[in-house]
């Protein structure tokens, strides 16, 4: 497997994913929302991106989009390119072969993302017969050897347990395990570890960046938590209102931000050695997508506005690799 | 009126006064829990016979002080939840007693549950399903306390106060329904509602788990500031280990039910002494790039508690598992005679554990 898929990882130097200007508009008789207004990016092989925002930022409708995970009623704009095909323009046929072999999604909650009245095996051998047209027995085989990979005790015997007798971390791995199923070259999760204790989420965070290391995968997480993202991730991109306000490596993300939500974000994360001290929160709350300000949308709660702040569109500046939206900075 | 009259800050203007509920003193522990238990049982086998058990709480006991903060940790399925249910009796515990100031609750000549419960209030994780969505934010304040028997305009005032407290303006929120408002505010309106009756200890179960990191740290400063400004003792549970520490005075981690270990937060995250605390706050993650984990400081999930390992239920996860941990169950015990308490053999001394040692103050800890 790990050969297989370091083959396919193979020639060509242009990123896996390539997203420019992506917008979504969630579009019905009573409803018009923009929720992603502009969006771009690029991950190659062997990378891993983080999205970081809160909710309602965007984050992960951006991250489906990829996928075309969107109900009917979104209007994807943009263009998306994985492995250098035009998402957007595949038919449903070929989206389905594309979903699983090309691309996988890794879920938050892994109960309601596998299926209840299937054993962890038969889901799992089920894609791999469905994607590589292989014969029963050899997707089991392959079925063991995942549930191998993503390191599963006593596998031979865990293929054939329902979701429900699994605990949540194990039921988090046999869906990695699916996800890996047909040797997908982008991966793609949203909030993998937020549903599990602080004990489970370190082993699968550490199952994710081995397996990162060893199948080279284009990776993408999408997560509101600081310390998942600095544990995987090589980039980050700050999410809010729909918008990449601030993205570049996670050491200079981390280290030094520049966009003021950013700041704001580091600033009022809870950390260890700050007991009793009042925190710095950002004041006021993530606004409402469909009442958007105009101009910077983090204007009202922003500490460094300006009056152009609340009237103008902020700058998109690159400096070495780090981006940022914002007049400062 | 007199049991409002409690706060340095009086909610109605009422003059600043001791308060005529503290009737132990300030040596008497707001809350002193013992040896409550709670086992589900699992009907199961052709005749619904409770054949099986889920111990959720098995003998827990411990003492909130007046004023402090007493932290709850632990992973999901140890308890933390349960416990503060039983604590203000959402469940009946099977055994075990409640004292609260002197007066145990329940029982003949104990405090009623209406009484327990004007002192004691909770808020839970999901603002939005704890309210109504039926009721505006007013009627949702008011309801407790016309239940309580306050007239309508007392009610009303109460309400207006109470939402100022809690940094929602009155005139803007007490006609909107829950769906009007973000997280952050139906959560501070919960907390509104629990402080509304003027109560003494306050739970909090997970109450900002599911706010925002921008708007969970505007809650914990609200959470400090009624604090202090209202004289309030707080049980705050939560997973989120940097939060607790942030917070607490004294921290208490459960595991399978049981506590196994309760110290002042300080030294039990400087030095914490059973082999779990220390796994569990090694996986904290770090803020840092450069300071990654590189091995999982605790290996598999946390086991079943339909039925728990025999002797130490933390043993099938150990790295200090002996042979006597599978045949005894350690008690709470002081390794060095301080407020800082662990049940595990091998901190024990002369408990026959290997690392134990003897006896006397000569063990070593691990430093984390």
């Amino acid at each position: 497997m790990l050969k297989l898929a370091r083959e396919k990882m193979s020639a060509t130097a242009r990123p896996l994913v390539e997203v420019s200007d992506l917008s979504v508009r969630f579009v019905s008789r009573d409803l018009d929302i923009s929720v992603v207004n502009g969006v771009s990016f690029a991950v190659a092989a062997g990378e891993a991106l983080c999205i970081l925002g809160e909710s309602g930022s965007g984050k992960s409708v951006t991250l489906r989009a990829l996928m075309r995970l969107l109900p009917p009623i979104a209007q994807i704009g943009g263009r998306i390119a994985l492995d250098g095909r035009d998402v957007l323009a595949l038919g449903a046929g070929e989206l389905r072969r594309i979903r699983g072999a090309l691309v996988s999604m890794i879920f938050q909650e892994p109960m309601t993302a596998l299926d209840p009245v299937f054993t962890v095996g038969t889901q799992i051998t089920e894609s791999v017969v469905a994607h590589d047209g292989v014969s029963r027995t050899a997707g089991r085989r392959r079925a063991l050897e995942l549930l191998e990979l993503v390191q599963i005790p006593s596998a031979k015997r865990r293929l054939d347990a329902y979701p429900h007798e699994l605990s949540g971390g194990l039921r988090q791995r046999a869906m990695i395990a699916m996800a890996l199923s047909c040797r997908p070259r982008v991966l793609l999760a949203d909030e993998p570890t937020t549903a599990l204790d602080a004990t489970v989420q370190i082993q699968i965070l550490l199952l994710m960046r081995e397996l990162m290391r060893d199948l080279g995968m284009a990776v993408i997480i999408v997560t509101h938590d600081l310390g998942v993202a600095c544990e995987v991730a090589d980039r980050m991109a700050v999410m809010y209102a729909g918008r990449f306000v601030e993205s570049g490596s996670a050491l200079a993300l981390m280290e030094r931000p520049m966009h003021p939500y950013t700041q704001g974000l580091l600033r009022s994360t809870v950390h260890g050695g700050m007991r009793g001290e009042a925190l710095d929160p950002i004041p006021g709350a993530p606004p409402d997508l469909a009442d958007l300000p105009s101009g910077c949308a983090f204007e009202p709660r922003c500490p460094a506005k300006e009056a152009c702040c609340a009237t103008c569109d902020p700058p998109a500046r690159h400096d070495t690799g780090h981006f940022i939206r914002c007049i400062h900075g | 009126m007199s049991m409002f009259m409690r706060s340095r800050v009086g909610f109605d203007g009422s003059p600043a006064t001791a308060s005529a509920l503290d009737r132990g003193g300030p040596a008497q522990p707001l809350l002193i829990v013992d040896g409550i238990r709670k086992y589900f049982p699992i009907t199961s086998g052709r005749f619904g016979g409770a054949a099986t058990y889920v111990k959720a709480v098995d003998g827990v006991g411990f003492e909130v002080a007046k004023g402090e903060t007493l932290g709850v940790v632990g992973e999901s399925g140890c308890g933390k939840s349960t416990t503060a249910r039983l604590l203000i009796r959402l469940i009946e515990p099977d055994a075990g007693t409640i004292v609260l100031d002197g007066d145990p609750v329940g029982g003949p000549r104990g405090l009623t549950l209406r009484e327990m419960r004007r002192q004691v209030q909770m808020v839970f994780q999901d603002s939005y399903a704890s309210l109504n969505p039926r009721l505006t934010i007013k009627d949702t304040i008011t309801f407790g306390l016309k239940a309580n028997g306050i007239d309508r305009m007392t009610a009303a005032r109460r309400a207006q106060t109470v939402l100022d407290l809690v940094g929602l303006n009155p005139s803007m929120f007490d006609q909107r329904y829950p769906h009007e408002l973000s997280g952050g505010q139906r959560q501070r309106v919960n907390i509104a509602r629990a402080l509304a009756v003027e109560p003494r200890l306050v739970i909090l179960d997970e109450a900002v788990s599911a706010l925002d990191k921008s708007v969970e740290a505007q809650v914990l400063n609200l959470l400090r500031e009624l604090k202090r400004r209202l004289a309030l003792t707080y049980i705050f549970i939560s997973h989120d280990l940097n939060v607790v520490q942030h917070v607490s005075d004294r921290v208490l981690v459960m595991y399978l039910g049981k506590v196994i270990e309760l110290g002042p937060v300080d030294l039990l995250y400087q030095r914490p002494l059973h082999p779990y605390t220390e796994g569990l706050l090694s996986s904290r993650l770090s803020m840092s790039p450069r300071k990654r984990i590189d091995k999982p400081p605790l290996s598999g999930d946390p086991p079943n508690p339909i039925n728990p390992p025999s002797g130490c239920r933390f043993r099938t996860r150990c790295h200090l598992a002996e042979d006597i941990c599978g045949r005894l169950e350690p008690k709470l015990g002081a390794p060095s005679g301080g407020p800082h308490v662990v049940a595990c053999h091998a901190r024990t001394p002369s408990s026959g554990h290997s690392a134990a040692g003897t006896a006397g103050p000569t063990i070593t800890f691990p430093s984390p």
